[in-house]
């Protein structure tokens, strides 16, 4: 690499990561021989470090950006692998595919930051495949730092596999700056005795448009599952919530709890598909905080927990 | 001399229900540490009483105020209201799918420690704390589950909506120790029951008819009240309990 085109790189990487503290990001992470970190700017791997247990093999491809993870078998991260990706021009494109893996009883925490602070006409997507071994434990957190202008087109797509006594804990939150247009598609099958727990958390304003699609597939007996959401929408912003939960084994639970807001002349849809194929399996939904167990919920306030915390203990319960 | 400020202050609060008037009017208060019995037939509204009190949804007066610690907390929301310090037992405790009954019993304090408040309801710790507080629990189980949960918390006022009821004749001694439990922690008690010897544990009582305070004084004045068909609010007819 020239003087030069380093010199571009690092002028980059600093202005992605003066961004990725402002979204919230800890810079000094990237300093810390201890933690595994990969971070991207468009299609450019800007900095990437792996950590003992732990394999990445990230590469810019002629369409994207293409990384493979795999934590080895009972390895279990101490510190959380830190994910950086953004387009930090008014147009671009970023293509990412991942590969992850956890073996047998691993163990890894991900937290990514997607930074678009100057979007106009920016293509954010993700294909992610990730396998997760008998025993082991993911989870992601992924955070979006938008700016003000809503032309940004997110498309996180997933497919996961959990494992027998797996668990998959996977959080979005899209909450600073315009949406744009996200359309959230995950599919994931839990194995037995294992847990899945999707939570995602968006704010809509002006035209913005929110679709979220997430599947979990209770595959394995006593497997469970969960899926969150919470969207405010307002404006003439527009949400379409689906959460479909397949129960397909004895002892299977799964619960599909769907909150929006609706505010102004926004537009907003919940489609809970519950399908039990096991008559020992159960799926519930909820549509709105007031219909949780209206007993219930006076129950735990009068023990002094507010209603989002007296609902977030009602429905783990059921997940337990 | 200045009057001593009751803890709990019920002025003249009404509250109706589609046409229906279910409490009309009335006032009660309560001292610090004081366990005060409510006595009263169905459908005079005890419970109804009990959930203005705690300000369940919907159950506000339409008249009147309740205060607590010298402040008016009608506008105060049910959660609200707990933090203060004023919590309740239902008469027919929920039960929670998943959730264990340490879990239960240490939600708003994860250092406690839950054996101590199983043992004040006369429950074997070990054979409880990984029970589940589900319909796995029987009526009686779950109901003193729910008052050692009351208990953990250290309320400054507990509403107990008939804790008597469901429990087998012997525990009623129980029951009454684990309503002195409460006022030995410096909690007072709003007892609400239509059983005498319960009642005659308290230090106040109070008759309910229909929706009105028919009668305040000494438990023992308060039963024979509630034996005399003297009650000015009915005439006799309705407030007296009919039970051999």
């Amino acid at each position: 690499m020239s003087v030069a085109a380093g010199s571009v790189l690092m002028n980059a990487l600093e202005q992605l990561m003066q961004a990725y503290g402002v979204a919230g990001g800890d810079r000094a992470v990237l300093a810390d021989s201890g933690t595994a970190h990969l971070v991207a700017d468009g299609h450019q791997i800007l900095s990437s470090r792996g950590v003992k247990g732990l394999e990445v093999e990230a590469r810019a491809t002629p369409d994207g950006i293409s990384a493979k993870v795999r934590v080895l078998e009972n390895v279990r991260l101490e510190n959380p692998v830190h994910l950086c990706f953004g387009v930090l021009h008014k147009k671009g494109t970023q293509n990412i595919r991942m590969d992850v893996k956890l073996e047998k009883n691993a163990c890894a925490s991900f937290i990514a930051h997607c930074i678009f602070p100057n979007a106009e006409q920016v293509v954010h997507i993700m294909d992610a495949v990730v396998e997760i071994g008998e025993g082991a434990e993911m989870r992601y957190t992924e955070t979006h730092f938008h700016g003000i202008y809503g032309g940004t087109y997110v498309r996180p797509k997933a497919v996961v596999t959990v494992g027998r006594n797996g668990v998959y804990v996977g959080d979005f939150e899209l909450i600073t700056g315009r949406v744009g247009r996200l359309e959230i598609d995950y599919v994931v099958e839990t194995g037995e005795n294992a847990v899945t727990e999707l939570t995602a958390r968006v704010f809509g304003h002006g035209d913005d448009a929110v679709n979220i699609k997430e599947k979990v597939v209770l595959a394995g007996e006593h497997s469970r599952g969960l899926i969150k959401t919470r969207v405010v929408v307002e404006d003439e912003a527009s949400a379409e919530i689906t959460g479909i939960t397949e129960g397909n084994a004895a002892g299977a639970r799964g619960h599909v709890d769907c909150v929006e807001v609706v505010k102004d002349n926004a537009v907003a849809s919940a489609i809970p598909i519950v399908r039990v194929n096991n008559p020992l399996a159960k799926v519930t939904h909820e549509a709105a905080i007031g219909s949780v167990d209206k007993r219930q919920l006076e129950t735990l306030m009068a023990h002094g927990l507010t209603p989002a915390e007296a609902v977030d203990v009602i429905v783990r319960g059921i997940l337990r | 001399m200045k009057e001593k400020m009751a803890l709990l202050d019920i002025k003249n609060i009404s509250y109706q229900a589609s046409a229906a008037k279910i409490i009309d009017d009335l006032s009660l208060s309560i001292e610090a540490s004081e366990i005060h019995a409510l006595l009263g037939t169905n459908g005079t509204g005890k419970s109804t009483l009990a959930y203005l009190i705690i300000g369940c949804d919907g159950y506000r007066p339409s008249s009147g105020t309740i205060v607590f610690e010298g402040h008016d907390i009608n506008d105060r929301r049910l959660y609200e209201r707990a933090q203060l310090g004023i919590t309740m037992a239902w008469q027919e405790p929920v039960r929670f799918e998943g959730i264990s009954v340490v879990q239960y019993l240490t939600l708003r304090n994860k250092e406690l420690n839950p054996a101590h408040y199983l043992e004040m309801v006369g429950l074997q710790p070990d054979l409880y704390r990984e029970r589940m507080v589900d319909a796995s629990l029987s009526g009686g189980e779950r109901k003193r589950i729910e008052l050692a949960s009351i208990l953990a918390l250290h309320p400054k006022i507990a509403i107990l909506d008939e804790p008597d009821s469901g429990i087998d004749m012997l525990s009623t001694q129980d029951i009454i120790n684990v309503i002195n439990t409460f006022k030995q922690n410096g909690a007072s008690v709003l007892l609400i029951t239509h059983r005498e010897e319960i009642a005659m544990s308290a230090d106040r009582a109070s008759q309910i008819c229909n929706g009105r305070i028919a009668c305040s004084g000494t438990p023992e004045q308060v039963v024979a009240f509630y034996k005399s068909r003297n009650c000015l609010v009915c005439g006799g007819g309705e407030c007296v309990d009919e039970r051999p």
